[in-house]
């Protein structure tokens, strides 16, 4: 099966644990105004590429890989979700890492089909890193142009197949860098057992000059870059949140 | 004859495991009896000294008036640079636990003229300065130079590949340097036994005396009396290095001394110290043991060493300069890496050498050199990962893949050059630029950029479109002639600097019969591959000035280019490595050397890019090369590991002499940073 492919970096080191071959895919139904990657927005203007391609490719730095594995993210990878179960299907089988960095907002747990193709997928990811925009459902509409009902469901399904989590979340200073939103999203996370990790991103510019060659408009473009002062203190406000919801939980009876 | 050691004091070898050391000059043997591998972290790192904080301080102050002075404080212009030539300079002797200038103060820097006396004078006048006439006449007329003797010798041919830059920074008219005195021998044996051993070995020759016994006999002679004055030179500090050092303290100092020697004599491309860490730390492990000196006075003595090795400095030219990008010595220093059975070669001492560049903050000088390899004790590998990312100042070569030909008491010169410490020496060669090579095959021996006839009149190319085919066997030709007009300049070269410029007190710090390896190099590799893989997968059309020359090139079409993991032309770059050194290889080399090759320019790749047409890579006249084995810039779009891997493909074996790749990542890049990312969020989110 083939997939669209955006590019390939062999040497990621921010898109999981250790080093990581990581394929960005072409195509995101989100509009997220600090996104960095809108060249992966579009579907047309990719590269096709072949499960096996990919995973040739990789074999070809696995020594330098030993302690990564393979990550994909783009754009959405689970707009492709048909090639990314046959990818980690393969991958797995290889005895390689697999990381899925995500939105989430493809998710439907009502629908059967995609139900089970979600099930099948969770058997071969071994780390999924949920980058939750906001919050709070309106001004999550605002930023990313979509509802964030499926994401926080798609939290949820995660934690309940057990598997192991990451949340990002990018600090934009106004939006999300909000002492009450950064509260408000500690006291979610905090129910969900399985997130293993929090990463903070301060929000940077640099995706800017891609606006321009695209022609698109930068909405933020008098926003100001969060500082990694802003980050250490955000981290702290959202684990100090996470620690409240668990105290709570504990207090009600659950084994947490 | 044997050397009966037993005859000499050496109370400074109580407490050692004796050994082969003990009756033969065999530091190797020394180190592996005695040394104590370190597995365990940084913890146990000092402090620097007040003392070591105001030295350092001047040290400042001064290198600030020097740059204020527009990069040099003083010359020396009266008295040429020999071991004995200056009485002893200090910063503060009260402060200073390691002591030792090249001349009387520091920040003076000595002159050195048996390279040549031109080179002297333009770097005294480059500076500001002007050499005293009386040493002008001296060197003119009297006495003959390094410089003076290769012109003597030198034909038309090797001037005009000189002048029209195919073949550049030769050392025909400075120091070649390049070589490592084994610097421990004078602290583990003391100058009395080494003077000894050196006279056993001057009665060891033949009793024929061909032209290599008498001049085998002479350098011999030559040490002796290299060795007597640099016991003198330390005397005159007031120390005595004629027996065994008893400690660590006077064990550095001792293999200062000898270090100090060689840059007193010799103004050389590089003047790399070796392998001294783990060497001196067997002398620290002793002093600890016996409560002889604490932690924190081992810190004192290596971070004043240092120093000192930081202040070595050396007149040169405003050219020179620009070739070496800025005012280096190449101190470089091996740490690390592996031994032959299996036990790692890290000790407490390598953790202290990079403690410095906290001590005394980061510095170039010396290039500390981390022996990289896989097996490294973890703890040492994350030391090094944190002193990189703070200071930018370390450099990683590949144990793995030098110590199977080396063994593992190797160092390394310059910035790649490995050789066994005391038993290997080399004939530093600089580079042929097989860019401008490819260019001649073009056009017949004529240089694109002046228009000579530099090489030989084979037939240009005379298509339209450069074909593959024509091209390669029209370059192989060219090839193989610039090989023979290199390897004749470096013997040239290298029989005059043995001649007129010999480096006695190094080549005292090495066995009677080293191996001399014959160090040529290339440049222009990445330009060259992707070249031919222009030529090769796309359409080059060649632009032809009025006399017929092709001076640029328009490519159609997109092609490999190297630096991105792409066989199609990693495999051009990788025989282009072994097919002009099967070439070099063919030529009868001075004294047996043993020809290598290196792919290293990390510095004078925009020189080369300067005297260096267009290519039919599309890159433009004057648009600088990649450094060493480096893709062209902007050419490797796969990432790092893509293009890491592609300089992984060329064959160490056909490139003895070491293949570098400049490696710039920010900090971020290599990861989250702890502050931010929470990885481990059951220990952020403990509730108990």
């Amino acid at each position: 099966m083939e997939g669209m492919i955006h590019s390939i970096e062999t040497f990621g080191t921010v898109d999981g644990p250790g080093i990581r071959y990581v394929v960005f895919v072409k195509g995101c139904p989100m509009r997220c105004q600090y996104c960095h990657n809108p060249d992966t927005w579009e579907m047309a203007g990719g590269t096709k590429m072949t499960v096996e391609e990919i995973l040739d490719d990789y074999d070809r730095y696995r020594p330098f890989l030993k302690d990564g594995g393979l990550t994909v993210t783009g754009g959405e990878p689970l707009v492709q979700i048909d090639f990314l179960i046959e990818l980690f299907e393969q991958a797995k089988k290889r005895d390689i890492h697999t990381c899925l960095d995500t939105s989430g907002i493809m998710f439907r747990r009502d629908n059967p089909i995609i139900y089970e193709k979600y099930l099948r997928l969770m058997k071969v990811t071994d780390l999924i890193m949920l980058d939750i925009k906001h919050i709070d459902p309106e001004e999550h509409r605002k930023l990313t142009a979509q509802p964030c009902d499926h994401i926080f469901d798609f939290l949820k399904f995660l934690d309940e197949q057990e598997k192991t989590i990451w949340i990002r979340h990018v600090l934009v200073p106004g939006i999300t860098l909000v002492p009450e939103y950064l509260e408000r999203l500690g006291d979610f996370i905090g129910q969900f057992t399985h997130i293993k990790a929090l990463d903070v991103l301060p929000y940077h510019n640099m995706g800017k000059t891609k606006y321009e060659q695209l022609g698109i408009d930068y909405v933020l473009k008098d926003v100001p870059e969060a500082t990694k002062e802003q980050a250490i203190e955000a981290r702290n406000t959202i684990i100090a949140a996470m620690k409240k919801r668990r105290m709570k939980m504990r207090e009600e009876g659950q084994n947490v | 004859m044997l050397l009966k050691l037993d005859a000499f004091e050496s109370a400074g070898w109580d407490g050692f495991v004796p050994g082969k050391w003990q009756k033969e000059i065999e530091v190797r043997d020394f180190i592996q009896k005695n040394y104590t591998p370190y597995e365990g972290d940084d913890a146990f790192l000092a402090e620097p000294t007040q003392d070591t904080k105001d030295l350092w301080q001047m040290v400042l102050e001064l290198s600030k008036k020097e740059r204020e002075a527009g990069g040099v404080l003083d010359m020396d212009t009266k008295v040429v640079s020999t071991l004995t030539s200056h009485g002893p300079g200090y910063l503060d002797k009260s402060k200073e636990k390691i002591v030792g200038f090249q001349t009387d103060k520091p920040f003076k820097r000595g002159m050195n003229v048996y390279g040549g006396i031109r080179m002297a004078m333009k770097a005294c006048e480059d500076n500001g300065y002007t050499v005293d006439p009386e040493i002008v006449e001296f060197f003119t007329k009297h006495r003959k130079t390094h410089n003076a003797g290769v012109f003597d010798v030198y034909d038309d041919e090797i001037r005009r590949c000189r002048s029209n830059h195919i073949i550049t920074g030769l050392p025909d008219a400075y120091g070649r340097g390049r070589i490592i005195g084994d610097y421990r021998r004078v602290a583990l044996y003391g100058i009395d036994i080494l003077v000894a051993d050196k006279k056993i070995q001057k009665d060891s020759f033949g009793e024929v005396y061909t032209d290599d016994v008498i001049r085998g006999k002479e350098e011999i002679s030559e040490q002796i009396r290299a060795l007597g004055e640099l016991k003198q030179m330390a005397a005159s500090y007031g120390i005595d290095i004629s027996k065994p050092a008893t400690n660590v303290k006077e064990a550095i100092q001792a293999l200062y001394f000898g270090y100090l020697g060689a840059v007193k004599e010799q103004n050389g491309a590089a003047m790399s110290l070796g392998r001294t860490s783990t060497f001196l730390d067997i002398y620290a492990e002793r002093d600890l043991a016996n409560g002889t000196f604490t932690e924190s006075e081992i810190q004192e003595f290596i971070d004043h060493f240092i120093m000192k090795l930081r202040l070595v400095k050396f007149a040169r030219t405003t050219e020179y300069n620009q070739i070496f990008a800025g005012d280096p010595v190449w101190v470089t220093e091996s740490l690390g890496g592996m031994g032959v059975d299996g036990r790692t070669l890290v000790t407490k001492m390598s953790f202290r050498y990079l403690h410095t560049l906290d001590n005394l903050g980061t510095s170039p000088e010396p290039n500390l050199t981390v022996l990289w390899s896989k097996n490294l004790p973890m703890n040492f590998k994350q030391y090094c990962a944190k002193m990189s990312i703070k200071s930018s100042s370390i450099q990683y070569e590949n144990d793995d893949l030098m110590r199977p030909v080396h063994g593992d008491d190797y160092g390394i010169a310059c910035c790649v050059s490995s050789m066994r410490i005391g038993k290997d020496m080399q004939f530093f060669g600089a580079r042929a630029n097989l860019a401008k090579c490819l260019l001649y095959a073009i056009n017949g021996g004529v240089d694109e950029c002046t228009g000579v006839q530099v090489g030989p009149k084979f037939r240009p190319v005379t298509s339209e479109y450069l074909d593959f085919d024509d091209v390669m066997e029209k370059f192989d030709d060219m090839m193989e002639w610039l090989a023979k007009v290199y390897v004749s300049a470096l013997n040239i070269i290298h029989y005059m600097h043995d001649k007129y410029a010999y480096e006695r007190i190094q080549m005292a710090l090495h066995d009677r019969d080293v191996k001399r390896f014959f160090a040529t190099g290339l440049a222009g590799l990445s330009v060259v591959a992707d070249s031919l893989s222009a030529i090769k997968y796309a359409k080059v059309k060649c632009i032809r000035n009025e006399q017929g020359i092709v001076t640029s090139y328009e490519v159609e079409g997109d092609f490999p280019k190297y630096g991105n993991n792409d066989d199609r032309v990693d495999k051009l770059a990788a025989s282009l490595v072994s097919t002009f050194m099967h070439k070099l290889r063919k030529h009868h080399v001075y004294r047996n050397g043993f020809p290598t090759m290196s792919v290293l320019t990390i510095t004078s790749n925009v020189t080369y890019g300067k005297n260096t047409g267009d290519t039919p890579c599309g890159r433009k006249h004057g648009q600088p090369f990649a450094p060493g084995a480096n893709p062209m810039h902007g050419r490797d779009s796969h990432g790092a590991m893509a293009s890491l891997s592609s300089v992984a493909k060329l064959p160490y074996m056909d490139s003895q002499d070491g293949i570098s790749n400049t490696f710039s990542i920010i900090p971020g890049a290599l990861g989250k940073e702890d502050q931010v990312f929470a990885g481990d969020l059951d220990v952020d989110l403990k509730l108990d």
